[in-house]
Formats: C-alpha cells, sequence, structure tokens
C-alpha cells in the first residue's frame, strides 16, 4: 500500500469524526462551555450500531435502502476527493460530474425515503432540501469548470490545485472559495441555512427528513453527512495548501490542517450570527452561484474569450 | 387597605339583579363605552336548579372594577357576543364547557379544554377545514420535541405560508377550580402555587390579596415590598428564560447561552429569599414566607448587580445584531387593532402599543410608593415582544436597587387569620411575567368559598398568537410561538 493511498485511507477513517466534533467544540468554546468530547459523533454512532431499528408501518423497502444508498455515494464521493493533499484514492477525467450526481443521488434517496414515511413534517423538509440543492448544484459546476479551465485539467485533484498566478487566476480562485464555503454549508446542514442543534422540526431541512430513522440507517447518514463535510472542507483546503506539490507527508499535515481551520471557521461563524430566515436562504445560496458566474467570467478574461 | 394590586369586593346581595336581555345590553354598552373585559365566567346556581349564575368583570379607564351579574336558564341561554366583540371569545366557550349553558349561535363552541366526559372525545373534534388542491395541513404535538408542555397545533397552509392556525388546548387539565373549593379557603396557597409552575407568585399574590380583602386583614408596607420583590424577580427569571429560548430558537448561540445563565442567577436569588427557586412558599394569606436578614441583603445585592452588569452586555449584543433584527422584525405582527379586538393582555399587548399593566397606577402600596416604568412598543413583532421583555427587566432590576435601599430587610410572619366574609364576591388582579392573572372568590352564606375563578393571561393571549402566525412562513412558527411565551398549564388549569 502506497503512502498516498495510506495517508487517504487514515484521513477517510478520522477526520469526518473530528471535523464535526471540532465545529461542535469551538461553539462551546464560544458559548463559554466545556463541550462534547471531539470523537462524541463516533460514540453516537457506535451507540447507534448496538442499537435496533424501528420501521414505520407506512414505509417501504426504500426508507431502508435510502440510507444505505447515500452512505455509499458519500464514501464514493470522498474516493475520487483530495482527502489529504495528495492524489486521492480514485482519479479520472471529468470526476467532478461524478461528485456532483453522487451527491445528487444520495439526496434524492433521502428524499425518496423523507417522502416515503408519509409525514408532514419530512416533506416540508424534503420539498426545502430539493429546492436549495437545485440552487446549489450549477454553483458546483460552473466552479469546478472554472478551475478546470485555469489548471487545463480534467479531474477534480489536478482541478482543485489551483495556485493563483494572476489576477484572473486569483479572482477564479477567491470565488471558488466564497461558493464552496456555502456549499459546505448548506451540504453539512450548517448555520446559517440549517440549524443542526434545533429540536424545532417547522425550522428544519436536513434534519427533518431523518426524523424516522434509526439504529444503523440513523449511524449510516450521520456518517455521510460527516464525510460529506469532510470532502467539501478538503476541496477548500486543497485549494489553500501551498505545499500541494512537496513531500506526501508535508501536503497532507497541511491539507488537514486546512481542514481543521474551516471547521473552526465554520463552528465560529454558527456561533455569531443568528439563522437565516428561509425565505432568504435561496439568496444566500445565489451568492455561491455568482460567485460560480465569477469564476466563469475570470476564466474568459485569463483565456480572452469564452472559453 | 393597603393592597398593591389591584382588589375589587362587593356583596352579592348588593349588585344590581339585571335580566339577561339587559344585562347582555349593559355589557355592550359598557365595552362600547370603553371598558375593557377582564373576565366573564359562569357557575350552575345552587339556589335555583337548572340556571347559570354569570358575572362579567370590567374596567374603566380609571382602573376601577365593575361588577355584572346575571342569573339565566341554562336551557334557554342567551344570544353570543364574540361576533361583535372578540375579546369575549374564550370567556364564552368556558361559560359553555364549564356550564352547560346554551351559548346560541356561537360561530365556534369548541371546548376549551376538555373538561370531564369531553375529554374522551379530544382526538375526535373538528379542525378548522380549508379545502383547495395546494393547501396541505400540518400537525404538531400534542407531543412535542422538546421537554414541554402538550398543546396540538393545526396548520393550514399553502407551501411555506401559513393561511390559518388552529391550537388545541387541554391536555393538561387537572380540575384546579373544582379542587380549590375542596380545601379550607385559608390553606390553599400550596395548591395554587401549581396552577402554572413558572408565574407561582403571581397567583399566589392574587389569591393572598382576595383572602385578605374577604378577612379585612391590613398589611403593613414591609410585607407588600417583599411580596413585590419576589414577584420582579420571577419576572426578571422569566422573561430571562423566554429570551434564551427565543436566542435559541434563532440559532443565537450567545443571546443563547447568556440569558440562560442569567436565569440561574435570578431564580438562586429567589431562593436565598424563600427557599425555593419558583418562588414556592414566599407568599402565605396574611403574611410571607419570606425572610431578608443583613446578612443575605449583600449577597442579593451582589446578584441584582451581576444581573445589571451582565444584562447590559448581552442586551446590546442582541439588540444590535442584524441578524437577529433580520429574523425578527415583521414575524408573528399583531397588529394595536387586533390586539385590542381579541383583549390581548400583558407583555404582548404591550408590544402591540396597548398600555395595560396591573402595576400601572395603583393608589397604594408597593407599586404606589416607587412606581415601575410602564414598557411599550409599537410594531407588535417577535422584535417589539423581545424589547419589551428587555425593557421590563431593566425596569424591574432598577426598582428592585430602590427598593432594597430603603427597605433592607424584611422577616417572615404567618399571623392566623380571621374568617372570611360572607356572601362576597371579590376579584384580584396581579401583573404576572405574561400579564394580568385574575382570581375572583365568591363566598356563600358561612364562610366557605363557592367559586373560584382562575385565569391566567394565556386563556386570552392564546388566539393573538393564533391571528400572529397568518400569512406568515410556517418556519417562523416556534419563533412566534417563543415570543408570545404562553402557558398551557395555567391556560388547561
Amino acid at each position: 500500500m502506497s503512502l498516498a493511498v495510506a495517508l487517504n485511507l487514515a484521513v477517510l477513517v478520522v477526520l469526518p469524526f473530528v471535523l464535526t466534533g471540532v465545529i461542535n467544540r469551538v461553539k462551546s468554546l464560544w458559548s463559554g462551555r466545556k463541550g462534547p468530547p471531539i470523537f462524541q459523533l463516533a460514540y453516537d454512532v457506535r451507540r447507534l450500531l448496538r442499537k435496533t431499528s424501528v420501521y414505520s408501518s407506512t414505509t417501504t423497502p426504500i426508507f431502508r435502502l435510502a440510507p444505505l444508498a447515500l452512505f455509499v455515494c458519500s464514501l464514493a464521493s470522498a474516493l475520487i476527493s483530495p482527502l489529504a493533499g495528495v492524489p486521492p484514492l480514485l482519479s479520472f477525467s471529468f470526476d467532478f460530474v461524478w461528485l456532483a450526481y453522487l451527491w445528487g443521488l444520495g439526496r434524492m434517496a433521502l428524499l425518496l425515503a423523507a417522502l416515503d414515511t408519509g409525514s408532514s413534517f419530512e416533506g416540508m423538509g424534503a420539498a426545502r432540501e430539493a429546492t436549495f440543492a437545485t440552487l446549489l448544484e450549477p454553483a458546483l459546476f460552473l466552479v469546478s469548470g472554472s478551475l478546470c479551465a485555469f489548471t487545463r485539467s480534467h479531474s477534480l485533484h489536478a482541478a482543485f490545485a489551483l495556485h493563483p498566478h494572476d489576477g484572473a487566476s486569483l479572482l477564479a480562485w477567491a470565488a471558488a472559495l466564497v461558493a464552496l464555503f456555502i456549499v459546505v454549508q448548506v451540504e453539512a446542514a450548517r448555520m446559517p441555512v440549517d440549524d443542526p442543534t434545533t429540536h424545532l422540526e417547522l425550522t428544519m431541512i436536513h434534519e427533518v427528513m431523518v426524523l424516522d430513522h434509526s439504529g444503523v440507517e440513523l449511524a449510516a447518514i450521520q456518517v455521510a453527512s460527516a464525510v460529506k463535510l469532510l470532502v467539501g472542507t478538503s476541496l477548500i483546503s486543497s485549494l489553500l495548501n501551498p505545499w500541494s506539490q512537496q513531500a506526501p507527508l508535508l501536503a497532507a499535515a497541511a491539507s488537514v490542517g486546512g481542514s481543521l481551520l474551516i471547521a473552526v471557521v465554520v463552528g465560529t461563524v454558527e456561533s455569531l450570527i443568528a439563522r437565516l430566515k428561509m425565505r432568504a436562504v435561496p439568496q444566500y445560496i445565489v451568492v455561491a452561484l455568482g460567485s460560480g458566474v465569477l469564476a466563469l467570467l475570470a476564466t474568459a478574461w485569463s483565456s480572452g474569450g469564452v472559453p | 387597605m393597603t393592597s398593591s394590586v389591584l382588589v375589587h369586593a362587593v356583596a352579592v346581595a348588593r349588585l344590581p339583579s339585571f335580566d339577561v336581555h339587559a344585562w347582555r345590553s349593559e355589557l355592550l354598552e359598557r365595552l362600547t363605552a370603553g371598558l375593557r373585559v377582564v373576565t366573564l365566567y359562569g357557575r350552575r346556581s345552587h339556589e335555583k336548579e337548572g340556571t347559570v349564575i354569570i358575572t362579567a368583570v370590567l374596567q374603566g379607564a380609571d382602573r376601577s372594577l365593575q361588577v355584572l351579574r346575571t342569573c339565566v336558564d341554562a336551557q334557554l341561554g342567551y344570544h353570543e357576543l364574540t361576533t361583535e366583540r372578540p375579546a369575549l371569545h374564550c370567556f364564552e366557550r368556558e361559560l359553555h364547557e364549564q356550564t352547560g349553558l346554551r351559548v346560541a349561535a356561537h360561530p365556534w363552541l369548541k371546548p376549551v379544554r376538555f373538561q370531564g366526559q369531553a375529554q374522551a372525545a379530544m382526538n375526535d373534534y373538528p379542525f378548522y377545514r380549508i379545502e383547495g388542491k395546494e393547501v396541505h395541513e400540518v400537525a404538531v404535538g400534542p407531543i412535542h420535541a422538546g421537554v414541554i408542555e402538550p398543546g396540538s397545533f393545526r396548520f393550514m397552509c399553502q407551501g411555506e405560508q401559513v393561511h390559518h392556525l388552529e391550537i388545541q388546548l387541554g391536555y393538561q387539565h387537572r380540575g384546579v377550580e373544582a379542587r380549590l373549593l375542596q380545601l379550607p379557603p385559608a390553606r390553599l396557597a400550596p395548591l395554587i402555587e401549581t396552577i402554572a409552575g413558572d408565574t407561582s407568585v403571581a397567583h399566589t399574590w392574587a389569591y393572598c390579596a382576595a383572602v385578605e380583602q374577604l378577612c379585612a386583614r391590613e398589611l403593613p408596607l414591609e410585607v407588600e415590598v417583599a411580596r413585590a420583590v419576589a414577584l420582579e424577580l420571577e419576572r426578571i427569571a422569566m422573561h430571562l428564560a423566554t429570551l434564551s429560548g427565543l436566542a435559541a430558537d434563532i440559532g443565537f448561540l450567545q443571546g443563547a447561552t447568556s440569558y440562560g445563565r442569567l436565569r440561574t442567577t435570578a431564580i438562586n436569588t429567589l431562593m436565598l429569599l424563600c427557599g425555593s427557586r419558583f418562588g414556592r412558599g414566599a407568599l402565605r394569606p396574611g403574611g410571607t414566607g419570606m425572610s431578608l436578614s443583613s446578612e443575605l441583603l449583600p449577597q442579593v445585592l451582589d446578584n441584582l448587580e451581576l444581573l445589571r452588569v451582565d444584562l447590559a452586555i448581552i442586551n446590546d449584543c442582541f439588540l444590535s445584531a442584524r441578524t437577529v433584527r433580520h429574523r425578527l422584525r415583521e414575524v408573528g405582527v399583531l397588529s394595536r387593532e387586533r390586539a385590542l379586538q381579541l383583549g390581548v393582555v400583558g407583555v404582548v399587548a404591550r408590544a402591540s402599543g396597548v398600555a395595560c399593566d396591573a402595576r400601572d397606577g395603583v393608589s397604594q402600596g408597593a407599586y404606589q410608593v416607587q412606581p415601575v416604568a410602564l414598557c411599550t412598543a409599537a410594531e407588535g413583532d417577535c422584535f417589539a415582544r423581545a424589547q419589551v421583555r428587555i425593557a421590563e427587566m431593566d425596569a424591574s432590576l432598577g426598582w428592585l436597587s430602590i427598593m432594597l435601599a430603603r427597605h433592607p430587610g424584611f422577616a417572615r410572619s404567618r399571623p392566623p387569620l380571621p374568617a372570611l366574609a360572607p356572601g362576597q364576591l371579590v376579584v384580584s388582579i396581579v401583573e404576572g411575567f405574561r400579564g394580568e392573572v385574575v382570581h375572583c372568590l365568591e363566598t356563600g352564606a358561612s364562610d366557605t368559598l363557592v367559586h373560584y375563578k382562575v385565569q391566567d393571561p394565556s386563556l386570552r393571549n392564546w388566539m393573538g398568537l393564533a391571528l400572529a402566525v397568518r400569512g406568515n412562513e410556517i418556519s417562523d412558527f416556534p419563533i412566534c410561538n417563543k415570543s408570545f411565551d404562553l402557558s398551557y398549564c395555567g391556560h388547561d388549569l
């Protein structure tokens, strides 16, 4: 097993739990509390794995399969992402399309499971999630495409290793950072878009869709969400990583450090501001979309015309 | 009398007797003349089988109370007043439920709290329906996700927008009013304290004031001040709890944790005075269970100083945060007209620009020697309700520091009470943290009670919430609900 594979696997196994723990710990520190252990999510997952699942009598096998589908999609998306600042486990041309649609597939599975319960809460959550995802997906494509154009590559790993060298690339780079940060907030159901700690069903987006899941299925959903958070932060971290072309260990350390830093930023944002009105969430996501368009324009500027 | 709260006593025999038609037109006339309805309730007559005695209590602009009473045949009843005077809706529904009195042509005579036999039919009872292809219903409760009291909320929505909300309560009904008549009237305080656990001081004061009036017992100012100190501490503690909850519901972490932490200081201060963090045992008829010694005083003053300093910081943080303003402004608006029409009381009314506070303008007692500032806001939205709560905490803290400087100590006292005067009707009104708490006691021929009517401000304010939510997004309901912060058990009795 090569060093790169080992590093990727180690990050994939450990960091999803740590990132979630760091966000929660940062929030606790801001509010003057000690906070839960860093590995609280891992303890929760272990607890859930020992429990039996409860199924509503209105649900069909879709409800049971969806968490598995989401879990697999999340893991598969992690395989092609530069988790540790070194070449990912898998890499091929136009794999960013794969990433976007793996996330889409996982989301669709969860939406179907939510609708499958017949609960009005979950139906509302599904409607919200679908609306916001529709706005988010183009942002992801615009950013990935622009970065590919700048780096003259076709893979996530290469595209997200862009180091700005002139005005146009700096603009695209900065726009990509903004868009990706919002993508992470929405995909990981963090503030100001969604409140992962609320108990109020009527205000939830992501959490309300998983209200009926329990046991192993709930554990799968929680791990899948944490892995998605890791994928998102690792993409940003990869853009920020100044040593991505250096020795693997140095690159990996910088990448992990970057991911943790982003978790701290996410936690800090969450501690200092109130959540947005539901009506204002699309406007916030449009900022990501606008940044994507900006990155595209920067590409046009750099290549002297439409790429 | 030197009572700091509004108490009104009349001899039942000397009340003008109206027949039901005259009573109805007299009531409407006085309401049109600008009087405010405080309560309207009834009881089955013991003297004349098959009849119901209805009592309406009105308040004039000069704060004086008037009582209008009639005796009506339960089968014949009277023609409803709700359509003309929506403020009476909860009273007429309750009247019909408690006495079986016919209230003809009432638009929605659904039981208020499903007491007695009706409890079994609670799940079958109809909700309003709205037909349409894009209309969907969302049912929330009666069991909720948080550790809160039960209540059923039925939303009629179009997409994310709420067309109508119907609130069904009664899951906490314990038969408080019936139980109060089974015990000796002077020993009800422990039961009264549990009517609404977060308003125990206000409810107990209303009870004590009424009993003292019936015994013609005058209290020294020292006792009145001690009671007012407990009431203001309860107000500060509960406003802090509401603001903490409101901040948590909008995901504003700093507000949620800081207000929550300070609430502990407030209730611990109450514990120093009476031994209970929730003010249990603080008040007893004729006296007080609180003592403030010279050793305790510095501790109490330190706590109040901590509250004053820390509140200034967190209030500024909360009120100046743009995201908080964005989240709470223009959400859950209750206009002044609506507030007056529905007769909502307390913080909710004051945040909609209706200046009503039972502590304002009293002619005697603790609030007369040092008045508390009346806090109002004009907007009537969730932010206005938060603002009013914050302003009231500041006002209460200011009042406490002045009064504790003037009266730096009080002692426990429980003198025995004489028997209650027979044939009397007493109404007492105390401004609890939610609004006016009204207790009506009636003594029979001997010195026992024939009727005990308890009214928590929540009874009148729940409909305000239902109307404030209309046209809002359903995701904003929890914020509206928290900004009203009404009691379920106080309503359900």
